[in-house]
């Protein structure tokens, strides 16, 4: 399972990367939504993966996952949304402010 | 337990949510309590400065439940003196904005200046990475709805530079997060500080991945070159006030590097010793030959003060890569001199720009300006501050560096590049000002003058100034002030100590769920 959850990061990762460096905001956008799904299940690992176990902990189980990274995630969830809904709005006043979706204003 | 150490997270918190609703109040109304919130805030954080300065780290447990497992706030005399920073900087840079009465009127704009504010003061508080990342997150989505006041195009485009690239680095932020609590299982400061020494070689280069990719982060806050590219524009199209308040947010970025690395990748801290070192002093002093020829280059005075404050994060930066406790004592003094003094430049090249009608803030021939006399002496003080010239505390800042860096293997680059960009920065500013107050053309017939900046646009930045004064006549203080908040940092033992209590001397393995 872990080579699973590694190679699923890995490519929300790189198709986040190639998505970042593109010239109109759009793509732009979803590279950092991609992004951020990307880092939420790193931070999600990084109480270990396990499974058919109890979700926090229980009497007499002794190999549990770490309850702190998933509060980690949900607060880094809600940050996250936030701030895509603000690039979101962002991203259509640029186009309508400098006539263009380039990410340097205007149309090239 | 005293509450005193949360009051500045909660009342620009309240003062902010309230404000949110005030669309209805009367302008005056709305100025009035802003206004009182800002010093009430200020009061909290002389009150803050004061009992630290002679007694211990305050601890505020918040619930009660105990460090390492409750979120805790600390306050020592680093976090405490730039709380007292940031509120007057806040204060005058409030001021000036109900003054002007451009950017107050705005039905929004005290309401996000309070939520700014909140996220800028829980960053110096908070006592763990997790809490550091929120804070962040609180002051950037606040500082993008502050820059992008107004909604003119170049401030647009400056603002989505700035949002992408602080949404990457906060996608960075997390994922060094996630690293060293893989391997470490905490996040608190202090508790890192135990743990990160006793990590076992498999899983010490994860940690030092994580510290570097948070070394990244902080470096796009504090704009270290080569990721602060996006400052001098997006500082340059700011409003006044809002720039004004912004040369605390790289200083925050400064704060995290010194917080985060004497304590927890000192030194002491085994095969992570030091791990910052080699990356920060040269990209330091890259920044302060750029920034430098920055102002140089600069054709307009708002871009100018942009770069000034990239060329005073080099410098600072600078300092804080000796990694020693004279070096921290510089760059804690000057953190506090060179955002007191680009908040104040912000102010002044507003009001030039508002006094010369047909120029604004460019460097060209214009008509002469009808109270060049006035401005001009305010833009002379500043500049001698900005350009670290005696008698103000920029030279202090100055020689305490490089006082600080002369044992430096390093010492004769960082002298000469010191030295020299401080004389670029000097010349820019003789240029500038004499291109703006003495090559004048005659004025068109008939233009309207633009009316005398009132007292209280006045009084703003020349409260700072005063303050950069009392930076220098009570200077003796200011700097044994600043070299005990350094020795704190030097010796991380009285932090720890004071945060996870005495017995929790070794580190604790049953909780660790490896």
């Amino acid at each position: 399972m872990e080579a699973l959850f590694a190679i699923a990061i890995g490519t929300l990762t790189s198709c986040a990367v190639y998505l970042l460096l593109r010239a109109r905001t759009f793509p732009v956008l979803l590279g950092l939504t991609l992004l951020s799904y990307a880092v939420n299940l790193f931070l999600f690992a990084s109480g270990r993966l396990v499974v058919a176990s109890a979700p926090l902990t229980d009497q007499g189980i002794e190999h549990f996952p770490d309850p702190l990274p998933q509060a980690l995630v949900l607060t880094a969830i809600v940050i996250g949304f936030g701030m895509t809904a603000l690039l979101v709005v962002l991203a259509l006043r640029a186009i309508h402010a400098t006539g263009g979706d380039h990410v340097d204003g205007g149309e090239r | 337990m005293n509450h005193l150490p949360i009051a500045p997270i909660l009342l620009p918190l309240i003062a902010g949510s309230v404000l949110l609703l005030s669309t209805r109040w009367p302008a005056t109304a709305r100025h009035a309590f802003s206004l009182a919130a800002v010093v009430a805030q200020l009061a909290v954080a002389i009150t803050l400065l004061v009992t630290v300065t002679d007694g211990p780290i305050r601890v505020y447990a918040l619930g009660g439940w105990a460090p390492p497992f409750g979120i805790v706030l600390v306050v020592d005399r680093l976090a405490a003196a730039l709380l007292v920073l940031t509120a007057i900087v806040a204060c005058a840079s409030l001021l000036y904005a109900v003054a002007r009465d451009t950017e107050a009127a705005a039905p929004r704009f005290h309401a996000l200046f309070q939520f700014q504010l909140l996220g800028i003061q829980g960053a110096f508080l908070t006592g763990d990475l997790f809490n550091l990342f929120v804070f962040f997150e609180v002051l950037l989505i606040a500082s993008y709805a502050l820059l992008l006041h107004g909604l003119a195009a170049d401030r647009v485009r400056a603002a989505l530079h700035v949002v992408v690239l602080n949404l990457i680095g906060s996608a960075l932020f997390l994922l060094g997060v996630a690293l060293i609590y893989g391997v470490a299982g905490t996040l608190n400061f202090a508790d890192l500080a135990r743990v990160i020494p006793a990590l076992t070689s498999a899983d010490a280069p994860l940690a030092r991945i994580g510290a570097l990719l948070l070394l990244v982060v902080f470096a796009l806050k504090s704009a270290l070159l080569p990721l602060g590219f996006w400052l001098p524009r997006a500082y340059g199209a700011a409003a006044a006030a809002v720039a004004a308040l912004f040369a605390v947010l790289t200083k925050v970025g400064v704060y995290a590097v010194l917080r985060v690395y004497p304590l927890v990748f000192g030194p002491q801290a085994g095969e992570l010793a030091n791990v910052a070192e080699p990356w920060l002093l040269p990209l330091a002093l890259a920044t302060l030959a750029f920034g430098a020829l920055g102002v140089l280059a600069a054709r307009s005075l708002r871009l100018a003060a942009g770069w000034v404050v990239l060329y005073s994060v080099g410098s600072l930066l600078v300092a804080v890569a000796l990694f020693s406790a004279d070096g921290y004592a510089a760059a804690i003094y000057y953190t506090v001199h060179s955002t007191l003094a680009s908040a104040a430049l912000f102010l002044v090249v507003d009001l030039v720009a508002a006094d010369r009608t047909t120029a604004g803030d460019r460097l060209d021939a214009a008509d002469a300006m009808p109270h060049g006399a006035l401005l001009g002496s305010f833009f002379f003080f500043t500049a001698v501050a900005v350009a670290g010239v005696p008698p103000l505390s920029g030279f202090v800042g100055k020689v305490l560096i490089l006082d600080a860096a002369g044992a430096h293997p390093a010492a004769a680059l960082i002298w000469s590049s010191l030295l020299v960009a401080a004389l670029v920065v000097i010349v820019a500013f003789a240029r500038a000002g004499s291109a703006v107050f003495w090559r004048t053309v005659p004025a068109p017939a008939g233009a309207p003058a633009p009316p005398r900046p009132s007292l209280a646009a006045l009084a703003a930045p020349a409260a700072i100034l005063g303050c950069v004064a009392a930076l220098v006549i009570w200077g003796g203080s200011a700097t044994a002030f600043a070299q005990a908040a350094a020795r704190d940092l030097d010796n991380p033992a009285g932090y720890i100590e004071a945060v996870l209590g005495g017995d929790h001397a070794q580190p604790d393995d049953r909780r660790r769920l490896r």
